[in-house]
């Protein structure tokens, strides 16, 4: 028992500190974040998507001014008049998104600053370092080591016993006939005790166990991979869950934000083999004609295509909490700043998604008692004077911070009204 | 202040046996011990029913977990929507319409279901107030019993085909004329709509029909300032209110806008202290009458009288009125008004027109008009007038009306002589109902097309001339139905739809789209600047009016029929949070009553309520004698209540019961009709009757009385303290005597400022960050009940029907406790809305055997259903009695279908099905069987307006957090937030008002963080002569 909490506390720290990196790659105001938050759904540098490959396109427009104005809002570009921007207005069927109010001029400039400086990388070496070795499961050696040695010592104490008895007779002292380990009670009653020990621990697991799924990976409608698109294409969590900024639910994606990249991309050849947990082979094109008929697209006639027309994805919930729970992405993505992966696992790994924690209360808990609030950057805690005055008197262990817990956060009704 | 003794039930008064048997347990019904002591094997449940229980719960609980987990789909948009995120509400403005009244709200859509109304803050008229009907308006959304299709002689039938049918029916009218027959409409489009539509047909007419109308005044006004229109009044401008049985601020033409004027006189400012003074006069127990000042009883057949005499005082004219309490109160009346002149205002409830002129007379001898009556904008609630309908009445049935179009109205059940109505009605060829549902009136009707809520329409509404209010759709329409416009426009030929008109309409006076747009998203629009005029005064109907007025009829009982806060006309009849809740008068539900005062109990009932035993007789158990009431030829039995306050020789009833079965199972087995009691006299009907009698049958009937619930009083938890209250003379001379008395109480234990640490044993915790604390001003509360209909409606809570609440089972998290103090015919009367109260030392918290209810860091009692599991040890513990316990599964939240029937009321199980379900908050858990629960301070809206301020990186504000209670409320009485914020609303209130400020049972050291402002009524008295107080009290102390 102990064993399994240290080895989950090491893998949650672990996973804790990676998001922390994570988190602030995500956040900080770099070109290269906002061009993944903003962009990268659908530009890419080197290649054409729902929209033109960006590689150049300072020389190509050679007015910096006009193409900041085309990226807040390309509708008023093109009524300045100006014959690029009149021409590349019909690029593709879709147009694209207006950033007036969503993206400050600062913001655009470190976006452009990025296009500029990017270039191809000469050798693309597998995905950056590479997780840290994953945390072994020791517990299979540990129970076969143990086994083992339990039989060597019940062999030895049967080889004592005979030895004792073969010595007590050339001793000539009388021999007791020693008694048959099956009806020794000593033997009895240590094997009572673990058998009783063993099947308690197993039955109370798998009492609370019970309406928990965790690993739960169930085949969904359509062959959708993270690993294709969070991973390998590094789409921004937040483009299909949006929700999980705003609100309660992170929502599933409708149809017709799919259909964004996919108007374009109607073919998986170039990625790496899919298989499904069964490990067949998945044929990623027939997964996005399968999209299409939910779309009712037919890329043979794309400009035919009739949005209102789509029928919704039946999918499958894998993330499910009790009724009398209130959960909210907002809370922990926006306020607090917590990366998917610190529940979800490394969705960006998988290619069918499997619930990653067991959802349980415990759970929750246990995080919330260790991770800390945005108690500083965020403005909201400035009433928490006396915490303040403590951190700084250094009454509250500043490496530890200020927790989740600390603020109330382990109480009943933060979860349960 | 020592002295004054208030109750809250005869048997409280008395100290009776009973009562003190009552308040010492906290559940009526005998609970299932045993009382033999033959040792647990050997009682009801011996062992082997134990073994079975046992064998039975294993073998269930081994079933339950081998089950699969079913599988769950989770559906996104095909195209999402712009601007809606799922799990995200939506906030739509729009305007509660209900037969002329008119209150701009903003409607909570959550996933594409209204869920909540609010008031719109941005009404010059409503300021964000709502009443307990605009509370209750979105569960008749979701009404099981509204017409779902069009229907021809009952028969389902598609739109096109009764229009078809309808086009034919006109077209053989042969030149009959059509007569469209409405409520009051309050919407200018409308308006057009009808113009457009009788233009069609040459001789039709429009015939407005209110069921309580306004007559009287329309017409009054008509022959006083030349104008059949009713002008607006300004009761935030009035130093002095007079009011001669309006009730202004429960059911009288706007309560909302009346009570948030009323309300900006009765706010007290404790350094200068000085409030508007309200003289009331009325035969029967009010709303308005409880939070009088002063309140002064007559016969309702002496209205006329009154208001002469009245008149006559403030000229300076001698006054004719025998007695003498009376005549005292009008000559005090008189100098009030002359007083303040330019600053007082006389209001009249009577709809006869002769009291109206004299009313007229009297504000224009003290200076209203053009002061505390704008005649610059006249408001549209009410136009009917009774004659025009009379008129119509004898028309149908002299056979000279082709074809009747009704909207709205409903004679067939409120008019004075319905069978009249009806027998015209058949002699009509074409009848067309456009109302929602299977009233009395669309019952008879043969074409039928059934209404949209308000929900689901468009629309707009002048309430008062040049302010406008609009109304947009929150849902699609959930059944076949279409808005009467449309019908309207349809059968005038016209080629829009009544979108399209309404667009049409308003974008030339809007300024184009995006004028409507932004009108629409406001959803009001209103004058920059007020004006305040007033019209010329023509006297010469007065005199004849003065002579008209009669005295007095002597001798036998008279009648007054009344309307609820809740249920109005009839319009509250189907609704069950509205029947459920308590009237504030009587603290009764799901009933009407014969209302009479203690004297007439002893004369006619036989109950002497100073004996304890008689009053226990009455008070304890539900059944109520029945009496039988005779108007001319028209007897009505019902129960009847003994409410002080009431005229000795007067009775009260109320209008609005008796429903047809057809409107839903609310109405089903709720009182009798009772407007055939009213007469029409010419020109107006009068609902007052001087001639009735009166006998007692000798039967009885159950009434569910909450008045006498959740009361306590043991040694621990004595109620004598519970209520503090003063005159405005007593408080200026002493302002500092609440406060001087608290401090005396605590005195042993530190006083009021060491009281929290030295009061007891515990230690005293931190509160970092948020304290949350709510503060109730007792003097602008008028005990109107919207606050209890808003808790309904944002926190789930259930609906437990009659029989349940007969049994104490009433679930209501926020109770408005009435007391009396003083005379027992004509006693003052306090409202104090109890919620939990989130004491900080709570007795709750100490005996939860498993810890599901607890203190947060924030103050709050937390209640965690999912861990209780129903001992209801914290509801026996909780001095205030606000927990609540389900007693059955009343949500349905997890039984199976259908095995509660027979055993819950059906107006629960219809709160059970799919459509009524849809009203529910889904952020907020709906309660199980076996769990306590209790007010949460909405913790759901706390909790957001945390997150909203987090996710803006800035500290919390108070319009973040508003509780529903509080923001329903229409005299902001409650005032909410952060009480460690130096600047939050609720630290001000508090500093402000240190001298009124008080905790209830402040002595137990329970330490609440729900405070009270004590009310201060504006009357000179300085010494109180509570009721038979030195000797009750003696008991007490």
């Amino acid at each position: 028992m102990t064993t399994f909490r240290r080895i989950s506390r090491i893998l949650a720290a672990g996973i804790f500190f990676l998001s922390i990196s994570f988190a602030n790659k995500v956040t900080a105001q770099d070109g290269k974040a906002l061009f993944n938050a903003n962009c990268a759904s659908c530009h890419k540098m080197d290649k054409d998507l729902t929209g033109p490959a960006l590689m150049g396109v300072h020389d190509r427009w050679n007015n910096d001014k006009l193409l900041a104005l085309w990226i807040k809002n390309w509708n008023k570009a093109v009524a300045s008049g100006d014959a690029y921007a009149v021409k590349i207005k019909d690029w593709s069927p879709s147009s694209m998104t207006v950033f007036e109010g969503t993206l400050s001029d600062a913001q655009i400039d470190a976006i452009l600053g990025y296009i500029k400086a990017w270039k191809p990388e000469a050798k693309p070496t597998a995905a950056a370092a590479g997780a840290p070795a994953e945390e072994g499961d020791n517990t299979l050696l540990f129970g076969i080591l143990t086994l083992i040695l339990a039989v060597i010592s019940f062999t030895l104490l049967q080889v004592n016993a005979s030895l004792k008895k073969m010595a007590d007779e050339k001793a000539g002292e009388p021999v007791v006939e020693p008694v048959p380990f099956w009806r020794n009670k000593a033997y009895i009653a240590t094997l009572t005790v673990i058998l009783f020990c063993v099947g308690g621990y197993l039955t109370s697991k798998g009492a609370m166990a019970l309406g928990r799924s965790k690993d739960y990976t169930p085949t969904q409608p359509i062959f959708y991979s993270h690993k294709v698109h969070a991973g390998a294409n590094q789409v921004n969590c937040l483009y299909c869950h949006g929700g999980a900024e705003q609100g309660k639910h992170a929502n599933i994606p409708s149809v017709n934000v799919c259909m964004n990249c996919h108007k374009a991309i109607n073919e998986y050849v170039k990625g790496p083999k899919l298989y499904d947990e069964d490990g067949n082979e998945v044929d990623g094109t027939a997964e996005i004609q399968k999209l299409y008929k939910y779309a009712g697209f037919d890329p043979a006639n794309a400009a035919a295509w009739d949005p209102s027309k789509a029928k919704p994805i039946e999918w499958v919930k894998i993330h499910n909490l009790p009724d009398h729970v209130y959960f909210n992405h907002s809370q922990h993505v926006k306020a607090g700043k917590v990366a998917c992966q610190t529940c979800h696992g490394e969705i960006q790994k998988m290619d069918e998604v499997k619930q990653f924690s067991d959802l349980s209360m415990g759970w929750c808990i246990n995080c919330h008692r260790e991770t800390k609030v945005q108690f500083k950057d965020n403005g909201f805690y400035s009433i928490y004077e006396k915490y303040h005055n403590d951190l700084k008197s250094g009454k509250i262990d500043s490496t530890k911070g200020i927790t989740v817990e600390k603020i109330g956060g382990t109480e009943c009704q933060k979860c349960h009204y | 202040m020592e002295q004054q003794k208030y109750w809250s039930s005869f048997g409280e008064l008395n100290q009776s046996d009973a009562y003190k048997k009552d308040v010492q347990d906290e559940f009526k019904e005998e609970l299932p011990f045993e009382a033999d002591d033959k040792g647990l094997l050997d009682a009801k449940t011996p062992r082997r029913d134990f073994l079975k229980y046992l064998g039975f719960s294993t073998a269930a609980a081994a079933v339950a977990a081998s089950c699969e987990m079913p599988v769950k789909k989770a559906i996104p948009f095909a195209n999402r929507p712009e601007g809606i995120v799922p799990g995200v509400a939506n906030y739509y403005a729009t305007t509660y319409v209900q037969d002329g009244d008119a209150v701009s709200v903003i409607a909570k859509v959550r996933d594409g279901r209204p869920i909540k109304l609010e008031g719109n803050d941005l009404s010059p008229l409503t300021k964000g107030g709502t009443s307990a009907r605009v509370q209750a308006a979105v569960l008749d959304l979701y009404d099981g019993a509204r017409l779902r299709f069009p229907t021809i002689d009952g028969k389902e039938v598609t739109l096109e085909a009764v229009d078809k049918a309808v086009a034919d029916a006109m077209a053989g009218l042969n030149g009959a004329p059509v007569v469209l027959l409405t409520s009051t409409v309050v919407s200018p489009s409308s308006q057009e709509v009808i113009n457009q539509f009788l233009a069609k047909y040459p001789g039709s007419r429009h015939v407005t029909y209110d069921a309580v109308s306004y007559t009287g005044m329309l017409l009054a006004n008509e022959a006083t300032y030349g104008k059949r229109a009713i002008p607006a009044y300004r009761f935030d401008k009035a130093k002095t209110i007079v009011s001669l049985a309006a009730d202004f601020l429960g059911t009288w033409l706007s309560p909302v806008e009346f009570a948030k004027q009323y309300a900006t006189g009765k706010k007290l400012d404790e350094k200068n202290p000085s409030m508007s003074k309200h003289i009331h006069f009325e035969s029967a127990p009010s709303v308005t009458g409880s939070n009088a000042d002063e309140k002064f009883l007559h016969r309702p057949s002496e209205t006329a009288a009154v208001a002469a005499a009245l008149l006559s005082a403030v000229n300076g004219q001698a006054i004719n009125i025998a007695d003498a309490k009376l005549k005292a109160g009008i000559e005090k009346a008189a100098k009030a008004l002359n007083e303040n002149k330019g600053a007082a205002l006389v209001v009249a409830g009577s709809n006869d027109v002769n009291v109206q002129i004299i009313v007229n007379a009297i504000n224009e001898a003290v200076g209203a008009n053009g002061q505390t009556i704008n005649w610059a904008a006249p408001v549209n609630y009410r136009k009917g007038v009774d004659a025009d309908f009379a008129k119509l009445v004898d028309d149908l049935n002299a056979g000279s009306v082709g074809a009747l179009v009704v909207y709205g109205a409903n004679p067939a059940y409120s008019w004075y002589d319905a069978d009249k109505f009806k027998a015209g009605l058949k002699k009509a060829k074409a009848t067309i109902s456009l109302n929602a549902k299977v009233d009395e009136t669309t019952e008879l009707c043969k074409y039928v097309i059934p209404d949209n809520h308000f929900l689901e329409s468009w629309g707009d509404a002048e309430p008062q001339a040049g302010y406008y209010s609009f109304i947009q759709p929150t849902i699609y329409p959930l059944f076949k139905t279409r808005q009467w416009q449309d019908s309207l426009l349809k059968w005038s030929g016209a080629t829009t739809d009544y979108l399209g008109f309404l667009k049409g309409y308003w974008s030339t006076k809007l300024g184009g789209e995006s004028g409507w747009n932004k009108a629409l998203q406001d959803g009001v629009i209103s004058p920059a600047a007020e004006t305040i005029g007033g019209a010329s005064f023509n006297g010469a109907a007065v005199a004849g009016a003065v002579a008209a007025a009669g005295a007095k009829k002597a001798g036998k009982v008279e009648v007054v029929l009344y309307e609820k806060v809740g249920i109005g006309q009839g319009q509250g009849a189907a609704n069950p949070w509205l029947q459920e809740l308590p009237d504030p008068v009587t603290r009764a539900t799901w009933d009407n009553y014969v209302i009479v005062s203690p004297a007439m109990a002893k004369t006619l009932l036989d109950i002497d309520l100073n004996d304890s035993g008689e009053a226990d007789a009455y008070e304890v158990m539900p059944p109520k004698k029945v009496v039988k009431v005779t108007v001319g030829k028209t007897t009505v039995e019902l129960p009847a209540l003994i409410v002080p306050g009431t005229e000795p020789n007067t009775i009260a009833i109320a209008v609005g019961y008796g429903r047809s079965e057809k409107l839903g199972k609310a109405v089903v087995g709720t009182g009798k009709n009772v407007y055939p009691f009213a007469s029409f006299n010419g020109t107006a009907v009068q609902f007052a009757a001087a001639d009735a009698s009166i006998e007692a049958t000798g039967e009885k009937y159950p009434v569910a009385l909450t008045q006498t619930h959740f009361r306590y009083d043991t040694a621990q938890g004595n109620r004598t303290e519970v209520m503090k209250e003063l005159s405005l003379a007593q408080f200026k001379k002493h302002p500092t005597e609440i406060r001087d008395e608290r401090e005396k109480e605590l005195k042993p234990w530190g006083g009021l400022e060491k009281f929290e640490s030295q009061g007891t044993i515990y230690p005293v915790f931190d509160r970092p960050g948020v304290k949350w604390g709510m503060n109730v001003d007792l003097n602008t509360c008028t005990g109107c009940g919207a606050c209890v209909v808003a808790c309904n409606a944002e926190n789930n809570v259930p609906i437990v029907g009659k029989p349940e609440v007969m049994r104490g089972h009433e679930m209501h998290w926020l109770r408005i406790d009435k007391y009396y103090s003083g005379d027992m015919e004509n006693p003052k009367v306090v409202f104090q809305p109890l919620m939990c109260q989130h004491c900080d030392n709570a007795p709750c918290e100490n005996v939860c055997p498993v810890a599901a209810t607890n203190h947060s860091s924030e103050g709050l009692n937390q209640m965690t259903y999912n861990r209780c599991i129903g001992t209801r040890y914290c509801a026996n513990n909780c001095p205030f009695k606000v927990r609540r316990f389900n007693w059955a599964d009343y949500t349905g939240a997890d039984s199976f279908a259908d095995n509660q029937e027979g055993k819950v009321n059906d107006v629960v199980m219809m709160m059970n099905d799919d459509l009524t379900r849809m009203v529910l908050n889904p952020d907020v858990t709906v309660r199980s069987r076996g769990v306590i629960e209790k007010c949460s301070f909405c913790v759901q809206r706390l909790q957001e307006g945390k997150l909203k301020a987090k996710k803006e990186s800035r500290p919390l504000a108070d319009s973040d957090v508003k509780v529903a209670c509080q923001q329903a409320c229409p005299t902001n009485a409650i005032t909410f937030g952060n009480a460690n914020s130096h600047e939050s609303a609720i630290t001000m209130v508090r500093m402000d008002n240190p001298n009124r400020q008080f905790y209830s049972l402040e002595m137990l050291h329970v330490l609440p963080n729900v405070s009270y402002l004590a009310k201060v009524r504006n009357t000179d008295e300085m010494a109180h002569e509570g009721h038979g107080a030195e000797k009750k009290e003696g008991a007490h102390a």
